[in-house]
């Protein structure tokens, strides 16, 4: 299965536009953030006062779009916005992709163990994704982001505290992909042929459920940037001046009225970079398996 | 009965555990709330003086069980003149504000639950109606339009969704307040005017994704063979449409209503935040900002006893709406 699966996705990923629309803007995205300096002579953290007026508000039309600065500046400050916005995409991709791997690791730890042995443990696991599932996760971020150390990086606690609640879909397509494969003709060769459980689990669940768990972990991308998004919009995510889509956001609700620009450059980013991973990540669920299309969560 | 007792008790374990691990959690956390009440300068003793009096020393299990307590019997922080009264239910006390946490809530939360309630109904209401429409023109234009948003629409965060509809209808037409909250009582029309606009930001998002739950669903039950008896009987298309085809498709949607509860409490959050409405996620921010850890662990163990609450109402309905579920089925937090 390790070895077809890829065979498999390729061409139906291939054959679906929006897919292909998604991982193209999603590449770009990445390259941008990666490119950053290199786009931008600008840096997201030097004062440029002349381009704002006495009351902070940017001069120019647009939000003091001009040569100097492509897409506005901020108001009061005026740092370059897409210089923020481009090195914003760096804090978002980078919480993002973070963010997943760990809740990818408990999802996988929590499911494939809860699918392989089964009895109270699986109870246990099972009732225990359940309920953080319906949790007020936000609420509990919030809650989280409040008490944690003040040594940690902020970014750090960001990535743990979000993925902390990212994991129970992750959890539960294992767990039902691990059961599935535990009564696998090679696995129960293996079981008979005296591998011990955890070499079965290693060997032959895990690899197996590879796939499943790439498609499944692009499909939570999105949702991750968008909760480190939240959370700097509320003003309790990355700290300033590290560059946050959410929290310029959240700046801008002031600003509004005045400078709407300074609201839609970052709002477009955000919606951008969700929508691609989405796209991407449906694309290639239905890849993966055509049947799973309505199993999103 | 014994499936609405066995509910309950699932949900008070639910609870217990729940809370127990978040105020656990919680106040073993480096942030000393005495420290920050202690005043400057604070001499050692002044600060055990103040753990001391906010119940502090004890060791944790203990003021689990003295939080748990106070909920139903109320608490008085320290002994001395200076002694705070928390009535029952007491959630804990605030030394920021001065005010038991209790209050504090009962204060905001109307502003949430307006908000939530009312975005939750016309949720469900227009994306169970596009969602028919949808699955009855499937294939048309109006099809794919409506899915193609509802695509766009999940991606779209709730407060840049707000913001936009902020500006548009707020600023620049100046239809709809910008900001701030009427209580019921004092008006209800105003209430529902300053609400309009935040109900609909919240409920968009969300109703994309029951429309296209409700479309797959549809169509899905319009291919069962009972569907095909019934047209076949001479009933008219409204009908087979009412009777059979969304009397099935209410109970996954019900499912999905009941898993979505928590995040629609974030999205009123991040919506107060956008109309600047003053209900409890603007306490929780308020809380965060200065460290209240009595006001977060309140906010927190309410949010989720209300979660499972509704939860568990939830997962009766479907007892209603689904004879079949009181075996098959089990809640998600029982």
């Amino acid at each position: 299965m390790t070895e077809t699966a890829p065979a498999r996705i390729w061409p139906r990923l291939r054959a679906d536009r929006w897919a292909v629309g998604g991982a193209t803007v999603a590449a770009l995205l990445i390259v941008a953030a990666a490119a950053a300096p290199l786009l931008t002579s600008t840096d997201p953290y030097t004062y440029d006062l002349d381009a704002v007026s006495g009351s902070g508000v940017p001069l120019g039309t647009g939000g003091g779009i001009g040569a100097d600065h492509w897409l506005g500046v901020e108001p009061m400050t005026g740092r370059d916005l897409f210089a923020i916005v481009l090195h914003g995409a760096r804090t978002s991709l980078l919480v993002g992709v973070g963010a997943t791997l760990v809740a990818v690791l408990i999802g996988v730890a929590v499911g494939a163990t809860a699918g392989f042995a089964g009895g109270w443990w699986d109870a246990l696991a099972s009732r225990t994704t359940d309920v953080v599932f319906g949790f007020p996760a936000l609420i509990f971020m919030i809650a989280l982001s409040a008490v944690a150390p003040p040594e940690i990086p902020r970014l750090l606690i960001v990535v743990l505290v979000v993925g902390f609640f990212g994991w129970p879909p992750i959890a539960r397509v294992v767990r039902a992909q691990t059961i599935t494969l535990r009564h696998r003709t090679f696995v129960v060769a293996a079981v008979a042929l005296g591998a011990r459980p955890h070499q079965v689990l290693w060997r032959h669940i895990l690899p197996n459920l590879l796939p499943t768990v790439l498609v499944f972990g692009t499909m939570l991308i999105p949702s991750m940037i968008g909760a480190e998004a939240a959370l700097s919009f509320l003003g309790v995510g990355v700290p300033p001046p590290t560059p946050s889509w959410g929290r310029t956001i959240g700046d801008a609700v002031s600003w509004v009225q005045l400078d709407p620009m300074y609201l839609l450059v970052p709002g477009t980013a955000l919606f951008a970079a969700t929508l691609s991973f989405n796209l991407l990540g449906d694309g290639l669920r239905d890849a993966l398996d055509p049947k799973l299309r309505e199993l999103r969560r | 009965m014994t499936r609405v007792s066995k509910r309950l008790g699932g949900m008070i374990l639910v609870l217990l555990i729940v809370s127990f691990l978040t105020y656990v959690v919680l106040i073993a956390a480096p942030a000393d709330p005495a420290l920050m009440s202690c005043g400057r300068p604070c001499t050692p003793d002044r600060l055990a003086d103040a753990r001391a009096f906010m119940g502090y020393d004890e060791p944790l299990i203990a003021q689990y069980v003295s939080f748990l307590t106070g909920i139903f019997t109320g608490r008085t922080f320290g002994s001395t003149a200076a002694a705070v009264e928390c009535a029952a239910p007491c959630l804990g006390y605030s030394f920021r504000l001065g005010a038991p946490v209790t209050e504090l809530i009962a204060d905001r939360a109307p502003v949430t639950f307006s908000l939530a309630i009312g975005a939750a109904v016309l949720w469900l209401v227009l994306g169970v109606a596009a969602g028919t429409i949808s699955a009855v023109k499937r294939g048309t234009l109006l099809d794919r339009a409506a899915m193609t948003l509802s695509v766009a629409a999940v991606s779209a965060p709730a407060y840049l969704v707000g913001l936009i509809g902020l500006l548009i209808f707020g600023f620049t037409l100046d239809m709809v307040p910008v900001s701030g909250y009427v209580p019921l009582t004092e008006s209800p029309i105003d209430w529902a005017w300053h609400l309009i606009l935040p109900w609909l930001v919240l409920a968009l998002i969300s109703a994309a994704v029951y429309a296209r739950l409700t479309r797959t669903q549809l169509l899905d039950v319009l291919g069962e063979d009972f569907v095909r008896t019934a047209r076949a009987k001479g009933l008219r298309e409204g009908v087979v449409l009412r009777r059979h085809g969304l009397r099935n498709t209410l109970v996954p949607i019900v499912t999905y209503f009941g898993l979505d509860l928590g995040s629609l409490l974030g999205g009123a959050v991040l919506t107060e935040r956008v109309f600047s409405m003053p209900g409890l996620g603007s306490l929780l921010i308020d809380a965060f900002g200065n460290a209240d850890l009595p006001v977060i662990i309140g906010i927190t163990l309410f949010s989720t006893a209300m979660i499972v609450a509704a939860n568990a109402a939830v997962d009766l309905l479907h007892g209603v709406l689904d004879p079949r579920v009181t075996h098959v089925q089990k809640g998600i937090f029982s």
